[in-house]
């Protein structure tokens, strides 16, 4: 570049670089052609598909959760809406700073703080998670005014569930919570993560587990437009979500008020079945709990005094806790006895006061013996000494043979959740429950125990309450349900639960029917009729006492080791006797006699059931009275003596 | 200039006849594209849109009135001053979104850096023309540094794509001049290979703990989203994802006019600015983008036949280098919105929406008009 040049070849050479420029603009324009050609022509349907992905949102409309309701109509667990406050952590920088500015606003507490972690830990990032709920208007007010200021917070209009009735019948109705990882895979298992997005409560217990199906309804969706934001700006197309349905009870929640309160604070379950259908009228547990603490998440301190109290309130001990039925088993045993031929009802045998077998005494409670006694007096008195004698008659097979089709040892299929087996004792039972051999072997010695209700039997109350159901409905044994009819919100269309007969048990109705005859003799003349004293109607029944053989498993509380060491009062009653409409079993854990504190709440119940009023039972300090004055109706199983 | 009567007509043909028709009536359908565009991605604009081009087409007539000389005669001026306003800016500038870009002289925001792009080129027209018939290599070597010093001063604010653009409209001037093909290749060379270097080892040179001591991060993270959009699709790849998906989406004849869900839906980032081209991609397809490719096209063809029939070296050097610059922003800007660049904050010439880009520009265009008049005034 050094050389001279003519200004002729100046610009030539500027002319050629020029060129060289256009060609170089020419080659790079062709360039970007060729790419749009590429990104517009050859990958159009990829960038389409992607556009659409982009600016298409399908947002979950959560169906209404369906109510339930009472035999009369009474609402036992319904929604409310409420505004809750919720944050989004993916969206929020400082998770502790935005809480802390919002704290300035609304009231949040260090429960809500402890409650709002444990939920960010079961939660996905990008899900809203509420910091508080049930905000007040003015706390929405204020929020509101200052929303600017908390990206990632909003608030939200949700529904609540309530149950009106607190700590009634909580153990029925059962209560719903947030969806954990648990309920998560479980949903997954069942197919239906579709119908659960965007739910963040599910039935956790009691009916609302058992028909979260029918409860839950089906999710809706709406298809709508969305910005690079996230939010909804245009609804494209809508699919509303179908509320969940209505379940109306067979329960009668005054009834259950009635029993609940009969129990005072004592611990016990109650369990009444409409002989004719199967349809539960009251399902008590005592003590029992809130399950509206429940539905926002339980605070670790109501949590820890509820699953830490020795009375264990959330324990739902009317389907359960299997206890020793004691002589409340003595009717089935009298069927037993007339349906294999071992007895006849007239029969009679001589009581002297105890059983001898193989070298050892089962004592009877009553020294000296009932005397001459037959089927009809060995119920109405509760005499050990017949039940030992046809338990040997009719030996341990015979006697699981017969209680078995009665559903002893078995769920009944009651429709809420969490029943136990209880345990129908038997040589093959024993082999199946025992290791070591020596222990594996079935005595005879444990036959006669069994046959007035103790040793090895254990049921839980429904199954008495179905069992007893089934003897005086004239063998029907029905699957017991709580729910009556399912109802559709939409339609109104009512679905009934149809009684459901497992099985008719081929009884003879004469065999029925002195059985039946000496329960009404017991609340008339023998171990119930102080607390039947002046009902108005015929009622049968029949007293048990459960021995608590040890306080192993149970916590040393001062003061409650004497009552815990007593033995669990049992009652098994029907009425109207004729044509029974009720059959109920009350437990009262460590009440003692039978008669002595079961059955007035037994006495209660039916009353307000048939007379519809609550009439005042026996007072309860008479029947303590009668503790001291050794009551000569009153019953002790002998344990058998070694 | 001896008539004395006021008549309407004439003062109107005076006034259109510094205006290139040819130059106008491109322009002209570039700031249709503008309007229509604008009205779509951000319509609250169209108003101010109207004022800028207004100012811009002023400005572009003033500088076509002007004899090229006369334009070159502020060459000095106008470079000294930019200069001092830079060092101004490095010293007492506004910092906007991490770079210290503007400068506030008191009545507005100026961007010193913009006066830049065409003090530039004018300057070192300027100088090669003081020059003419003894430029050698020393001559390159003063050119090298009048342009090293603002391209370093833009650098540290710090201004990737200005200082890009600045130092490309000086070097357009100095290949013109004639700088020898053996510095310009082994360059262009060392460009190259380090083009595919970066492309090569991207995902080593990409690791978080890299340093690449040149470049600051911000930079680092253009060059390597522009390598895998997608390792950080809601971070910084996410333009050039939207952008893509935009283009993409718009096919072969678009989705129409204000139809553009990308567009609508906020999906687009910087709709009415840098990625503006989106917008007329997805809304107007291929069609609408190879209008526009040929618009250019056009454009330049039109600033290189001026440039070539040029009456003087500085005017040759300033037409050339003027037509280089609107390719530069034309191709680099759709080169990145289209995901072959790396997003460097050019935008596309007389459509993205920016008032002093746009008079910028169109002072150029101006330029090139008062050159084309130039030559055919000495000509007759």
């Amino acid at each position: 570049m050094t050389e001279f040049r003519t200004p002729e070849e100046e610009l030539g050479r500027f002319r050629r670089r020029v060129l060289v420029a256009g060609i170089v603009a020419l080659v790079c324009f062709g360039l970007l052609a060729a790419r749009f050609y590429y990104l517009q022509v050859v990958r159009h349907e990829y960038f389409h598909t992607r556009a659409e992905d982009n600016r298409i949102g399908l947002v979950p409309i959560v169906p209404t959760r369906g109510a339930i309701l009472d035999r009369n109509g009474v609402t036992l667990a319904r929604n409310f809406a409420a505004y809750t406050l919720e944050i989004t952590p993916s969206q929020v920088a400082d998770l502790d700073e935005t809480i802390d500015a919002l704290s300035e606003i609304v009231t949040i507490d260090a429960r809500d703080r402890r409650r709002f972690r444990k939920l960010l830990e079961e939660s996905r990032n990008f899900e809203s998670v509420p910091i508080r709920t049930r905000l007040d208007d003015a706390e929405v007010a204020r929020f509101v005014a200052r929303r600017y200021r908390f990206p990632g917070v909003e608030v939200q209009a949700r529904l609540f569930r309530d149950y009106p009735h607190g700590e009634v019948a909580s153990h029925v109705i059962g209560y719903i919570g947030r969806i954990n990882l648990r309920d998560q895979d479980r949903i997954e298992e069942r197919g239906d993560t579709a119908n659960y997005r965007g739910s963040d409560h599910i039935g956790k217990s009691g009916l609302e587990l058992s028909y979260e199906a029918q409860l839950h309804g089906v999710t809706g969706v709406e298809q709508v437009e969305v910005n690079a934001g996230g939010r909804a700006v245009r609804v494209m197309s809508r699919t509303p979500a179908t509320s969940g349905s209505d379940l109306e009870l067979t329960l009668d929640i005054e009834l259950q008020k009635v029993a609940e309160a009969a129990f005072g604070d004592r611990r016990g379950a109650l369990v009444a079945i409409d002989p004719r259908t199967g349809g539960v009228l009251a399902l008590a547990s005592k003590p029992t709990f809130d399950p509206n603490l429940f539905v926002d998440g339980i605070s670790t301190a109501d949590w820890n005094e509820l699953n830490d109290s020795p009375d264990h309130p959330l324990l739902n001990r009317a389907i359960f806790s299997a206890y020793p039925p004691g002589s409340t088993f003595k009717p089935f045993m009298a069927l037993a006895a007339l349906t294999t031929g071992k007895r006849t009802a007239n029969q009679a045998i001589a009581d002297p006061g105890y059983f001898s077998f193989a070298g050892h005494r089962f004592m009877d409670d009553k020294v000296g013996g009932h005397g001459t006694v037959d089927l009809h007096k060995s119920i109405v008195v509760s005499c050990n000494t017949y039940y030992y004698q046809l338990a040997n008659d009719l030996g341990i097979e015979g006697i699981a043979g017969f209680m078995a089709p009665l559903g002893f040892g078995s769920r009944t299929g009651i429709d809420i959740p969490g029943e136990a087996e209880g345990v129908l004792p038997s040589p093959a039972w024993k082999r199946s429950r025992f290791k070591k051999p020596e222990q594996q072997r079935w005595y005879g010695g444990e036959t006669i125990s069994v046959g007035i209700g103790q040793g090895y039997n254990a049921y839980t109350p429904v199954q008495l309450a179905n069992a007893l159901a089934t003897i005086v409905n004239g063998g029907k044994v029905f699957r017991p349900h709580v729910v009556r009819h399912v109802i559709d919100t939409a339609s109104g269309e009512r679905r009934a639960i149809q009684p459901e007969p497992i099985r008719q048990l081929a009884i003879k109705p004469a065999h029925l029917a002195a059985v039946r005859q000496a329960m009404v003799d017991v609340n008339k003349s023998g171990t119930g009729a102080r607390a039947f004293t002046g009902a108005p109607y015929s009622a049968g029944g029949k007293t048990g006492t459960a021995q608590v053989y040890s306080l192993k498993g149970s916590k040393y509380v001062a003061g409650r080791v004497t009552e815990r060491l007593r033995d669990h009062s049992w009652f098994i009653a029907y009425a109207p006797a004729d044509n029974p409409t009720i059959a109920l079993a009350v437990l009262v854990e460590n009440g003692g006699f039978g008669a002595q504190s079961a059955a007035p709440i037994a006495r209660q119940v039916i009353d307000y059931h048939l007379l519809g009023a609550r009439l005042d039972a026996p007072a309860r300090e008479d029947a303590e009275a009668a503790d001291t004055e050794a009551d000569p109706h009153a019953e002790h199983d002998a344990e058998p003596s070694p | 200039m001896t008539e004395q009567r006021f008549s309407p007509l004439r003062l109107l043909v005076a006034a259109i006849r510094p205006i290139d028709p040819i130059l106008f009536g491109l322009l002209a359908v570039l700031l249709g594209y503008a309007f229509v565009l604008m009205h779509s991605a951000s319509p609250e604009r169209i108003a101010s849109l109207l004022v800028n081009a207004g100012v811009a087409l002023a400005a572009m007539w003033l500088a076509a009135r002007l004899s090229p000389q006369r334009l070159l005669s502020l060459a000095l001026p106008l470079y000294a001053a930019g200069v001092l306003l830079l060092i101004a800016v490095d010293l007492f500038g506004e910092t906007s979104k991490g770079a210290t870009r503007w400068l506030d002289i008191g009545i507005t925001r100026i961007q010193p850096s913009e006066i830049m792009k065409i003090a530039m080129p004018l300057m070192l027209a300027w100088y090669f023309q003081q020059r003419e018939g003894h430029i050698r290599l020393r001559e390159f070597v003063v050119a090298g540094a009048l342009l090293a010093v603002p391209v370093a001063l833009i650098l540290v604010q710090p201004d990737l794509g200005t200082s890009l653009l600045v130092a490309a409209a000086g070097f357009y001037v100095i290949f013109f001049a004639g700088l020898s093909w053996k510095l310009i290749v082994p360059v262009a060379l060392v460009g190259i290979v380090g083009i595919g270097a970066i492309v090569g080892f991207g995902d080593q040179l990409c690791q978080p703990g890299v340093d690449w001591q040149v470049l600051r991060d911000y930079q680092k993270h253009r060059v390597c989203t522009l390598l895998d959009p997608t390792q950080d699709p809601l971070g910084r790849g996410f333009h050039i994802i939207q952008s893509t998906i935009a283009i993409g989406s718009g096919g072969v004849l678009g989705k129409g006019w204000t139809e553009g869900t990308q567009t609508h839906l906020a999906f687009l980032p910087e709709r009415h600015t840098d990625f503006i081209f989106s917008v007329l991609a997805e809304e107007f397809g291929l069609l609408g983008a190879l209008v526009l490719l040929a618009s250019y096209l056009l454009l330049l063809l039109r600033g290189f036949v001026i440039a070539a029939q040029a009456p003087s070296l500085a005017t040759r050097l300033l037409a050339g280098s003027i037509t280089m610059i609107f390719f530069t922003y034309a191709f680099v800007n759709m080169g990145m919105v289209s995901g072959i660049l790396p997003v460097v904050g050019v935008p596309l010439p007389f459509i993205s929406y920016g008032g002093t880009a746009l008079v910028t520009l169109c002072l150029g265009i101006g330029i090139l008009m008062s050159i084309q008049r130039s030559r055919t005034l000495a000509k007759s």
